[in-house]
Protein backbone atom coordinates (compact mmCIF):
# COMPACT_ATOMS: atom_id res chain seq x y z
CA UNK A 1 0.00 0.00 0.00
CA UNK A 2 1.23 3.98 -0.16
CA UNK A 3 1.74 5.62 1.97
CA UNK A 4 3.16 9.37 2.72
CA UNK A 5 5.87 9.71 5.08
CA UNK A 6 7.28 13.38 5.74
CA UNK A 7 5.76 14.26 2.45
CA UNK A 8 7.26 11.45 0.07
CA UNK A 9 5.52 8.72 -1.14
CA UNK A 10 6.60 5.24 0.21
CA UNK A 11 4.97 1.78 -0.51
CA UNK A 12 4.82 -0.34 2.72
CA UNK A 13 3.73 -3.83 2.86
CA UNK A 14 -0.23 -4.56 3.61
CA UNK A 15 -0.74 -4.50 7.42
CA UNK A 16 2.34 -2.10 8.14
CA UNK A 17 2.34 -0.78 11.19
CA UNK A 18 3.28 2.78 12.53
CA UNK A 19 6.41 1.39 13.83
CA UNK A 20 7.51 0.23 10.54
CA UNK A 21 6.73 3.15 9.00
CA UNK A 22 9.61 5.33 11.74
CA UNK A 23 12.00 2.52 10.88
CA UNK A 24 12.29 4.15 7.25
CA UNK A 25 13.82 7.26 8.44
CA UNK A 26 15.48 6.03 11.71
CA UNK A 27 16.61 3.36 14.34
CA UNK A 28 16.55 6.18 16.72
CA UNK A 29 13.34 6.63 18.70
CA UNK A 30 13.97 8.69 21.33
CA UNK A 31 13.59 12.37 20.93
CA UNK A 32 10.61 11.17 18.24
CA UNK A 33 7.05 11.91 17.73
CA UNK A 34 4.55 10.83 15.74
CA UNK A 35 0.86 11.83 13.78
CA UNK A 36 -1.20 9.98 11.34
CA UNK A 37 -3.52 12.00 9.58
CA UNK A 38 -2.70 14.92 12.22
CA UNK A 39 -3.34 12.79 15.23
CA UNK A 40 -0.12 12.32 17.48
CA UNK A 41 -0.08 8.41 17.86
CA UNK A 42 1.49 7.67 21.49
CA UNK A 43 5.16 5.68 21.12
CA UNK A 44 3.54 2.85 23.20
CA UNK A 45 0.75 2.25 20.52
CA UNK A 46 3.42 2.23 17.58
CA UNK A 47 3.35 -1.24 17.24
CA UNK A 48 -0.04 -2.07 17.25
CA UNK A 49 -1.22 0.87 15.02
CA UNK A 50 -1.93 -0.44 11.49
CA UNK A 51 -1.62 1.90 8.73
CA UNK A 52 -4.10 2.25 5.81
CA UNK A 53 -4.06 2.94 2.23
CA UNK A 54 -3.01 6.73 1.82
CA UNK A 55 -2.21 7.82 5.36
CA UNK A 56 -0.46 10.87 5.87
CA UNK A 57 3.05 9.94 8.01
CA UNK A 58 4.38 12.76 9.89
CA UNK A 59 7.45 12.39 12.00
CA UNK A 60 9.11 14.99 13.83
CA UNK A 61 12.17 15.83 16.02
CA UNK A 62 14.17 18.65 17.65
CA UNK A 63 15.70 20.93 15.64
CA UNK A 64 17.67 24.32 16.15
CA UNK A 65 15.06 27.11 16.59
CA UNK A 66 13.13 29.75 17.97
CA UNK B 1 25.10 45.33 55.01
CA UNK B 2 26.04 46.26 51.77
CA UNK B 3 24.28 44.04 49.37
CA UNK B 4 25.67 44.07 46.00
CA UNK B 5 23.42 41.28 44.08
CA UNK B 6 20.56 40.13 44.44
CA UNK B 7 21.08 36.32 44.44
CA UNK B 8 21.81 36.39 48.27
CA UNK B 9 18.35 37.45 48.62
CA UNK B 10 16.94 34.11 46.61
CA UNK B 11 15.80 35.93 43.30
CA UNK B 12 14.85 32.59 41.67
CA UNK B 13 12.38 33.40 38.35
CA UNK B 14 9.67 30.97 39.40
CA UNK B 15 7.88 29.54 35.79
CA UNK B 16 5.42 27.04 35.53
CA UNK B 17 6.07 25.66 39.09
CA UNK B 18 9.71 25.87 38.72
CA UNK B 19 12.84 27.43 40.06
CA UNK B 20 15.69 29.01 37.28
CA UNK B 21 18.47 30.88 38.97
CA UNK B 22 19.08 32.51 35.31
CA UNK B 23 16.57 35.15 33.79
CA UNK B 24 17.74 34.61 30.58
CA UNK B 25 15.96 32.37 28.28
CA UNK B 26 17.85 31.42 25.46
CA UNK B 27 16.30 30.49 21.51
CA UNK B 28 18.51 28.08 18.87
CA UNK B 29 18.05 29.71 16.08
CA UNK B 30 20.47 31.04 13.44
CA UNK B 31 23.43 29.23 15.24
CA UNK B 32 26.52 28.59 12.50
CA UNK B 33 27.19 25.10 14.56
CA UNK B 34 26.31 22.94 16.68
CA UNK B 35 29.37 23.70 18.70
CA UNK B 36 28.92 27.37 18.74
CA UNK B 37 25.76 27.13 19.84
CA UNK B 38 26.94 25.26 22.92
CA UNK B 39 30.22 27.59 23.76
CA UNK B 40 27.04 30.22 24.02
CA UNK B 41 24.50 28.56 25.91
CA UNK B 42 27.30 27.49 28.31
CA UNK B 43 28.55 31.63 28.36
CA UNK B 44 24.62 32.82 28.71
CA UNK B 45 24.01 30.52 32.14
CA UNK B 46 20.82 30.02 30.08
CA UNK B 47 18.52 26.80 31.99
CA UNK B 48 15.69 27.26 29.73
CA UNK B 49 16.19 26.81 25.88
CA UNK B 50 14.02 26.76 22.92
CA UNK B 51 13.92 24.15 20.63
CA UNK B 52 11.28 24.17 17.40
CA UNK B 53 9.52 20.83 15.96
CA UNK B 54 10.83 20.02 12.27
CA UNK B 55 10.03 16.13 10.10
CA UNK B 56 12.93 14.20 11.25
CA UNK B 57 15.80 14.55 8.41
CA UNK B 58 17.80 11.24 8.59
CA UNK B 59 20.72 12.50 6.89
CA UNK B 60 21.18 15.30 9.82
CA UNK B 61 24.53 14.24 12.37
CA UNK B 62 24.23 15.34 16.03
CA UNK B 63 20.77 17.19 17.88
CA UNK B 64 20.33 20.04 19.66
CA UNK B 65 18.62 18.19 22.10
CA UNK B 66 21.99 16.07 23.05
CA UNK B 67 23.42 19.73 23.38
CA UNK B 68 20.90 20.69 25.99
CA UNK B 69 20.92 17.79 27.79
CA UNK B 70 24.46 17.10 28.23
CA UNK B 71 24.17 20.87 29.72
CA UNK B 72 21.56 20.13 31.71
CA UNK B 73 19.24 22.81 30.21
CA UNK B 74 15.51 21.97 30.54
CA UNK B 75 13.92 22.00 26.98
CA UNK B 76 11.22 24.80 26.18
CA UNK B 77 9.41 23.32 22.38
CA UNK B 78 7.67 26.12 20.27
CA UNK B 79 5.32 26.14 17.90
CA UNK B 80 7.75 27.74 15.38
CA UNK B 81 6.52 27.58 11.80
CA UNK B 82 2.53 27.68 12.70
CA UNK B 83 0.35 29.54 11.39
CA UNK B 84 -3.45 28.23 13.25
CA UNK B 85 -4.48 27.32 16.42
CA UNK B 86 -4.67 24.27 14.84
CA UNK B 87 -1.29 23.67 13.68
CA UNK B 88 0.08 25.11 16.93
CA UNK B 89 -1.98 22.21 19.10
CA UNK B 90 -0.30 19.25 17.19
CA UNK B 91 2.65 20.78 16.98
CA UNK B 92 2.50 21.52 21.08
CA UNK B 93 1.41 17.93 21.44
CA UNK B 94 4.15 16.00 18.52
CA UNK B 95 6.89 17.72 21.11
CA UNK B 96 4.86 16.76 24.53
CA UNK B 97 5.09 13.17 22.69
CA UNK B 98 9.00 13.89 21.78
CA UNK B 99 10.50 15.82 24.63
CA UNK B 100 8.51 14.34 27.39
CA UNK B 101 7.81 17.64 28.82
CA UNK B 102 3.85 19.95 28.82
CA UNK B 103 5.91 22.99 28.12
CA UNK B 104 5.42 24.93 25.14
CA UNK B 105 6.27 28.46 23.62
CA UNK B 106 3.15 29.16 22.04
CA UNK B 107 4.11 30.71 18.80
CA UNK B 108 1.51 31.54 15.87
CA UNK B 109 2.59 34.24 13.12
CA UNK B 110 0.42 36.02 10.84
CA UNK B 111 2.54 36.34 7.98
CA UNK B 112 6.33 35.33 6.96
CA UNK B 113 7.48 39.08 6.38
CA UNK B 114 6.77 40.30 9.43
CA UNK B 115 6.77 37.16 11.82
CA UNK B 116 4.30 39.02 13.50
CA UNK B 117 2.15 36.70 16.50
CA UNK B 118 -1.21 36.06 15.43
CA UNK B 119 -3.41 36.70 18.25
CA UNK B 120 -6.57 35.29 17.51
CA UNK B 121 -5.16 32.06 16.93
CA UNK B 122 -2.45 32.52 20.06
CA UNK B 123 -5.23 32.91 22.27
CA UNK B 124 -7.57 29.92 20.26
CA UNK B 125 -4.52 28.02 20.55
CA UNK B 126 -3.65 29.11 24.42
CA UNK B 127 -7.14 28.08 25.65
CA UNK B 128 -7.09 24.69 23.75
CA UNK B 129 -3.87 23.89 25.51
CA UNK B 130 -4.29 25.08 28.72
CA UNK B 131 -7.06 22.43 28.64
CA UNK B 132 -4.56 19.57 27.43
CA UNK B 133 -2.74 20.48 30.33
CA UNK B 134 0.03 22.29 28.92
CA UNK B 135 2.47 24.76 31.07
CA UNK B 136 1.77 27.54 27.95
CA UNK B 137 4.28 30.39 27.39
CA UNK B 138 2.50 32.69 24.49
CA UNK B 139 4.61 34.38 22.37
CA UNK B 140 2.56 38.09 21.42
CA UNK B 141 2.37 41.48 20.77
CA UNK B 142 3.02 44.00 23.14
CA UNK B 143 -0.64 44.35 23.73
CA UNK B 144 -1.62 44.88 27.58
CA UNK B 145 -5.25 43.85 26.67
CA UNK B 146 -4.05 40.81 24.94
CA UNK B 147 -1.24 39.90 27.87
CA UNK B 148 -4.64 40.47 30.33
CA UNK B 149 -6.53 37.99 28.14
CA UNK B 150 -4.48 35.17 28.23
CA UNK B 151 -3.77 35.13 32.27
CA UNK B 152 -6.92 35.15 32.83
CA UNK B 153 -7.09 31.91 30.39
CA UNK B 154 -4.74 30.36 32.40
CA UNK B 155 -1.14 30.93 30.60
CA UNK B 156 2.03 30.65 33.05
CA UNK B 157 3.26 33.45 31.40
CA UNK B 158 3.01 36.16 29.02
CA UNK B 159 6.18 36.90 26.36
CA UNK B 160 5.30 40.31 24.41
CA UNK B 161 7.59 41.22 21.74
CA UNK B 162 10.13 44.09 21.93
CA UNK B 163 10.62 44.49 18.21
CA UNK B 164 10.02 41.45 15.06
CA UNK B 165 12.18 38.33 15.49
CA UNK B 166 15.53 38.63 14.15
CA UNK B 167 15.13 42.49 14.09
CA UNK B 168 17.33 43.66 16.64
CA UNK B 169 15.32 46.71 16.91
CA UNK B 170 15.15 46.73 20.29
CA UNK B 171 11.46 47.17 22.20
CA UNK B 172 10.36 49.78 20.31
CA UNK B 173 7.01 50.52 22.79
CA UNK B 174 8.57 50.37 26.24
CA UNK B 175 5.42 52.13 27.49
CA UNK B 176 3.34 48.93 26.53
CA UNK B 177 5.57 46.84 28.26
CA UNK B 178 5.51 49.01 31.06
CA UNK B 179 1.69 48.55 31.60
CA UNK B 180 1.83 44.51 30.79
CA UNK B 181 4.14 44.66 33.72
CA UNK B 182 2.06 46.49 36.39
CA UNK B 183 -0.95 44.16 35.44
CA UNK B 184 0.51 41.29 35.00
CA UNK B 185 0.04 38.64 38.23
CA UNK B 186 1.99 35.84 35.66
CA UNK B 187 5.84 36.14 34.72
CA UNK B 188 6.77 38.76 31.82
CA UNK B 189 9.23 37.21 29.59
CA UNK B 190 10.64 40.13 27.08
CA UNK B 191 10.77 38.10 23.64
CA UNK B 192 11.75 38.70 20.07
CA UNK B 193 13.64 42.39 18.82
CA UNK B 194 16.86 42.04 21.39
CA UNK B 195 19.91 43.61 18.98
CA UNK B 196 22.83 43.73 22.36
CA UNK B 197 23.19 43.82 25.98
CA UNK B 198 21.54 47.50 26.37
CA UNK B 199 17.85 46.24 25.08
CA UNK B 200 17.83 43.03 27.54
CA UNK B 201 19.08 45.47 30.44
CA UNK B 202 16.30 48.19 29.20
CA UNK B 203 13.59 45.22 29.22
CA UNK B 204 14.95 44.29 32.78
CA UNK B 205 14.90 47.75 34.10
CA UNK B 206 11.30 47.91 32.61
CA UNK B 207 10.35 45.44 35.19
CA UNK B 208 10.42 42.16 32.91
CA UNK B 209 10.85 38.54 35.02
CA UNK B 210 12.93 37.33 32.37
CA UNK B 211 14.02 38.24 28.54
CA UNK B 212 14.47 35.15 25.46
CA UNK B 213 16.66 36.03 22.64
CA UNK B 214 18.32 34.14 20.41
CA UNK B 215 19.70 35.70 17.01
CA UNK B 216 21.22 38.78 18.86
CA UNK B 217 23.61 35.69 19.90
CA UNK B 218 23.83 33.06 17.26
CA UNK B 219 24.17 36.02 14.95
CA UNK B 220 27.19 37.95 16.83
CA UNK B 221 30.12 38.10 15.22
CA UNK B 222 31.31 36.38 18.85
CA UNK B 223 28.18 34.48 19.84
CA UNK B 224 29.74 33.28 23.24
CA UNK B 225 30.95 36.94 23.93
CA UNK B 226 27.52 38.39 23.29
CA UNK B 227 26.16 35.98 25.26
CA UNK B 228 28.03 36.52 28.40
CA UNK B 229 27.05 40.02 27.44
CA UNK B 230 23.38 39.12 27.67
CA UNK B 231 24.01 37.33 30.98
CA UNK B 232 25.00 39.96 32.60
CA UNK B 233 22.83 42.29 31.38
CA UNK B 234 19.62 40.50 32.31
CA UNK B 235 21.74 40.37 36.23
CA UNK B 236 22.35 44.05 35.71
CA UNK B 237 19.03 45.03 34.43
CA UNK B 238 17.24 43.26 37.10
CA UNK B 239 19.02 44.76 40.07
CA UNK B 240 18.59 48.51 38.94
CA UNK B 241 14.77 47.68 38.68
CA UNK B 242 15.21 46.58 42.05
CA UNK B 243 17.63 49.54 43.62
CA UNK B 244 15.11 51.99 41.80
CA UNK B 245 15.77 54.45 39.18
CA UNK B 246 16.23 58.39 39.76
CA UNK B 247 13.07 60.30 38.18
CA UNK B 248 14.18 61.86 35.41
CA UNK B 249 14.11 65.98 35.64
CA UNK B 250 14.30 68.44 33.28
CA UNK B 251 17.15 70.63 35.16
CA UNK B 252 19.78 69.63 36.37
CA UNK B 253 19.87 69.08 40.44
CA UNK B 254 23.32 69.79 42.13
CA UNK B 255 24.30 66.49 43.82
CA UNK B 256 26.40 69.36 46.24
CA UNK B 257 25.35 71.93 47.62
CA UNK B 258 25.54 74.93 45.99
CA UNK B 259 25.93 77.91 48.16
CA UNK B 260 29.32 77.96 50.59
Amino acid sequence: MNVTINGTAHELPQGATVALAVRRLTETMSGVAVAVNDEVVSRGAWDSTPLAEADRVEVLTAVQGG
Amino acid sequence: MIQDTLTDAGDDLVLGGEKFSSRLIMGTGGAPSLEVLEQALVASGTELTTVAMRRLDPAARGSVLDVLRGRGIKVLPNTAGCFTAGEAVLTARLAREALETNWVKLEVISDERTLLPDPIETFDAAERLVADGFVVLPYIGDDPALARRLEQAGCAAVMPLGAPIGSGLGIRNPHNIELIVEASGVPVILDAGIGTASDAALAMELGCDAVLLATAVTRARRPDLMAGAMRQAVVAGRMARAAGRIPRRRYAEASSPMTP
